[in-house]
């Protein structure tokens, strides 16, 4: 049955087909107007915020963690009702029952949980510990038990980092608004009919998807039992605006409650959002502060969202983040586009709840977008540097589909059929320099690779090197795919993230997302060893502790080809070989080139490199050029990286872009007309992501406090670019002022 | 072939929209203030011919959306007018609009006359109508100056002017009025532009080893450039600030 309105939902029939996707695309009422329609928060909203504002400032004045409850394994019906102040709350539910009070997640790792108690000051109950150890076996303790020397070699030299292997791998987008078209009943049936249908040779397979289903069909009834918990009967579909927002909100929560995966992201709901709130304002019963209100309550709820982690992953990925990401906008296969009034409201929280990076606002950018919103999320990120921009011409393109959510920060899953095994990164500065050094780790002196022959000659040679790190990367994406397999086989059976399975087709696709760190020290150190001269230091050891570049040689982030074209090839030749081999469910080997906030941490761990960067120093965040070498401009770099080609990094390509106002022009109205003339280009030009950070007078000032931490932040007035960094404190203090002289 | 200083792929301040700016290398002049003394020297730089930037700019073409294009800057362009003329003429041929950031001290030659054929707006440094005080301000007469504008206005050239406001030199009521007025007929002149001085190029100089004159002058306040923005405004209708 296709669901032609939300009204007849209203049974506990099984659905022959689950479509969400065919409901907005029937109902959705696209929206060319401007921004003028918006209001700003409510009493309630005001309220609310008030009471959330002072609660995490507590939570700062406590070193990160408000309150943790140690005595409860965390799940979805393990908690009883909790909210900030009733009275105010339009949409409720909270992971446990306090705000930020954080629940325990033993089952990924039960020693990360009790590290990560203990450094905030909270004993995990013993009883836990104990269950945990002697009773119960967790995804961590399963996967040890498989590993491989070989892989915990590659861990623990930092070449394979981050891994999914003792926290929850997250990743995953449960369809969360099919709770609201379908009710809980409707999937429950659903489900049980999939189950039936599993039949035939109970081979392992078999056997596990029925397992699974089971477990799934668990797990709604679980989020039944939660909302009524609150008052709410979701077992039926979502009557109006509020009911959807509460029914999606709810499914989601349910997922946060058992799982702390590294990113769980929200998926498209804003424009499934709208179709009810477009009926409920047609029939009167909405007003557009009341459509707001749900909009922005709904987003503070997200802003709650809390997991317990040790300080250490805190460093890795700076902060505390949960990437709970929202893909806004974009384009049905038809051409239409998909923007409503609620995509405006969704951006509007970033005025009315103040800027934020949770949730994490993304922009699906299109040449069908209308001109109105372009310049109105231009404007949003001016105003707030808190939205960032993906390409769905070129994602919708590459996958067939207009119905897709952002994992993470680039990830595309197609919402409710897609699955992603998340995997982490592979640290390809470290396969470069293994090859100069005999296979050896430049670190440790270990060795890794065996019959890597020792470099001769004084200076390095492309001919040489260049084959060999190929050999390099291919022998290591053999073991990074093993590694995988491993992990998330453990991570399916110790671990299982039933409530988000339970809103995804039980027949799906599964994808295995692969990472890579450093591809612009590898493109450029590949670039040295051809144009310049590099002479390699080596240590009593033999192993190149420092490099000496005699000349100059072409850098990735100028629009230079010969640079450039290094880079795109490196990513096409792990991609290969990474679909060379059998991977765990017969899942698709994707890749990103993506390191997040985690560029520091790769450097940390890894030597000197032919490209001139001294030993520990960070590396550029994801794709993006190294900070200082992309000295032709912004366009020249943005240039470089939208060479690297989607469809051989399917997982994502991302790319970080900073800039003071004043660059991006002298008025308000230049600033918004010449940024989206950058991001029309930049996407034109077939890249996948850019992050756009404009920098803020308070960003100066703390940049002004400590330079360090902000090499890449370059001013440009007119016909003049410089490192903020590297100008005197008097000449910083210019900036400062210059920056902000628009509000004249 | 051109003689490049550098090229900027992301211009936001030098004419409209996003912008390709070629800066190139050698000017005549001496600007007090020039916060670009790198680019004064008649050698130095990179030679490019043609072709290679229009091939640079083709890759960037995409950017411009409906109002951006290429920007000539320098040093100072017009010395350079014969190639300079041909990139402009071949670039219009492309349907990219052109732009010319110039201090218009030269006397107009039969190349200049190309380039300014070939130009879609001239944006134009008149630093001081004062003779004398233009002689100081940069070591050269106004004469030249003023005359190029007066041919972009014959020619119907559409003109940004544009004016560095420095304490202490360009900033007088007197000054800014009559340099206002003396622009209020003129058709083509489509905006003013002020640019408030600022010292980030001082370092340069310390480091090309010239003495900066201007040590010790500080960048105008908010209240003087909102104010000498007031004055050009009673002759010129619209003044933008940079």
């Amino acid at each position: 049955m296709k669901s032609s309105s939300n009204k007849s939902q209203s049974t506990t029939k099984a659905h022959h087909s689950i479509d969400v996707r065919d409901f907005i695309h029937t109902h959705i009422s696209s929206y060319d107007g401007d921004a003028s329609f918006l209001v700003g928060p409510s009493p309630k909203t005001k309220a609310l915020q008030a009471v959330v504002t002072k609660l995490m400032q507590e939570e700062k004045k406590k070193g990160g963690v408000l309150d943790v409850d140690t005595h409860t394994i965390s799940q979805i019906n393990s908690h009883k009702a909790g909210y900030i102040q009733k009275q105010d709350e339009v949409v409720v539910g909270l992971q446990t029952d306090a705000p930020l009070k954080r629940g325990v997640k033993p089952f990924g790792g039960v020693r990360i949980v009790e590290k990560a108690c203990k450094e905030y000051g909270y004993t995990l109950d013993p009883a836990i510990v104990d269950m945990c150890t002697k009773y119960r076996k967790t995804h961590n303790d399963g996967v040890f038990d498989a590993y491989t020397k070989e892989m915990r070699m590659l861990r623990s030299l930092g070449i394979l980092t981050g891994l999914p292997d003792n926290y929850a791998r997250g990743r995953i987008i449960g369809d969360y608004r099919r709770v609201a078209l379908y009710g809980i009943d409707a999937l429950i049936a659903q489900k049980e009919q999939d189950k039936d249908n599993i039949t035939g040779d109970m081979t392992d397979d078999t056997i596990r998807v029925r397992e699974e289903v089971s477990e799934q069909i668990k797990a709604l009834s679980m989020m039944k039992k939660m909302a009524q918990e609150y008052g709410f009967d979701i077992s039926r579909p979502a009557q109006n605006a509020r009911e959807a927002v509460q029914w999606t909100y709810f499914a989601y929560l349910a997922a946060l409650k058992e799982h702390d995966g590294a990113a769980m992201s929200l998926g498209n709901v804003s424009s499934f959002f709208d179709v009810y709130i477009e009926k409920d304002m047609k029939e009167g019963k909405l007003t557009e502060e009341e459509a707001q209100e749900l909009v922005d309550q709904f987003v503070l709820k997200l802003r709650l969202i809390r997991h317990l982690r040790m300080s250490e992953y805190n460093a890795l990925f700076a902060g505390d983040p949960t990437w709970l990401t929202e893909a806004i906008g974009g384009a049905w296969c038809d051409g239409r586009h998909k923007v409503t009034k609620t995509a405006y409201r969704f951006l509007q929280t970033l005025y009315n709840l103040g800027p934020s990076p949770e949730p994490n606002l993304t922009v699906l950018w299109s040449k069908h977008l209308p001109m109105a919103f372009k310049k109105f999320a231009a404007k949003v990120s001016i105003d707030t540097s808190s939205i960032q921009y993906e390409n769905d011409d070129v994602m919708r393109e590459a996958c067939g589909y207009d119905d897709y959510g952002i994992s993470c920060c680039v990830s595309l899953l197609k919402t409710g059929k897609h699955m992603q095994f998340f995997g982490a990164r592979c640290n390809i500065v470290k396969a470069l320099l293994m090859v100069i050094n005999g296979g050896r780790d430049e670190v440790e002196g270990v060795q890794v690779m065996a019959n890597v022959p020792e470099l001769k000659g004084e200076y390095l040679d492309y001919d040489a090197i260049y084959p060999k790190f190929k050999e390099a990367l291919a022998y290591l994406a053999y073991h990074y795919v093993n590694t995988m397999n491993v992990i998330h086989y453990m991570h399916d059976k110790y671990y299982y993230e039933r409530a988000q399975m339970a809103l995804l087709d039980t027949h799906l696709e599964r994808v295995m997302a692969f990472g890579i760190a450093g591809l612009s020290i590898v493109a450029d150190s590949l670039s040295a060893i051809k144009y310049a001269r590099v002479r390699p230091v080596r240590d009593e050891r033999g192993i190149a502790t420092a490099y000496e570049v005699e000349g100059d040689y072409p850098k990735y982030g100028n629009d230079d080809d010969r640079v450039d074209a290094i880079a795109k090839e490196v990513v096409s030749f792990f991609n290969a070989e990474l679909h060379k081999h059998k991977i765990y469910r017969n899942a698709q080997a994707t890749l990103s080139v993506l390191t997040i906030t985690s560029n520091v941490v790769y450097g940390k761990h890894t030597g000197a490199t032919p490209d001139g960067r001294p030993a520990f120093a960070p590396f550029a965040p994801g794709a993006n050029p190294m900070h200082g070498r992309d000295t032709s401009g912004a366009i020249a770099s943005l240039n470089s990286v939208a060479k690297l080609d989607y469809a051989q990094a399917r997982d994502g390509i991302s790319n970080t872009f900073s800039i003071v106002p004043r660059a991006l022009g002298a008025d308000g109205g230049e600033q918004v007309d010449n940024l989206v003339s950058l991001l029309s280009g930049y996407f034109a030009k077939r890249a996948h992501h850019l992050n756009v950070n404009v920098f803020n007078k308070e960003l100066l000032e703390k940049a002004m406090q400590h330079p360090e931490e902000y090499p890449q932040l370059t001013i440009r007035v007119s016909g003049y670019a410089v490192h903020f960094a590297n100008l005197s404190r008097e000449q910083q203090q210019e900036v400062l002022n210059r920056t902000f002289f628009e509000s004249m | 072939m051109l003689r490049v200083h550098s090229i900027e792929t992301f211009g936001t301040h030098e004419g409209p929209g996003v912008r390709f700016v070629l800066f190139l290398q050698g000017c005549k002049l001496r600007c007090l203030y020039c916060h670009n003394p790198d680019t004064q020297a008649m050698t130095g730089g990179t030679m490019m011919t043609v072709d290679e930037i229009v091939e640079k700019v083709e890759k960037e073409r995409v950017y411009f959306g409906e109002k951006g294009g290429v920007t000539a800057s320098g040093g100072e362009p017009i010395l350079q007018a014969e190639a300079l003329g041909v990139l402009f003429e071949t670039l219009q041929a492309r349907g990219i609009h052109t732009a010319l950031d110039t201090n218009g001290a030269l006397v107009i030659d039969a190349h200049i006359e190309h380039l300014l054929a070939h130009t879609n707006l001239v944006i134009l440094d008149v630093k001081h109508l004062d003779d004398a005080k233009h002689r100081e301000l940069t070591g050269k007469s106004n004469r030249n100056v003023l005359a190029f504008a007066d041919y972009c206005e014959k020619k119907g050239i559409t003109m940004w002017l544009r004016h560095v406001l420095v304490p202490g030199y360009t900033d007088s009521d007197e000054h800014l009025n009559a340099w206002s007025a003396y622009f209020k007929n003129f058709k083509h002149v489509e905006r003013a532009e002020i640019l408030p001085y600022h010292t980030l190029g001082a370092y340069k100089y310390k480091k090309l080893g010239i003495p900066y004159k201007l040590e010790g002058v500080k960048p105008p306040t908010k209240e003087q450039v909102a104010h000498a923005k007031m004055l050009l405004q009673n002759h010129l209708p619209h003044v933008y600030i940079r």
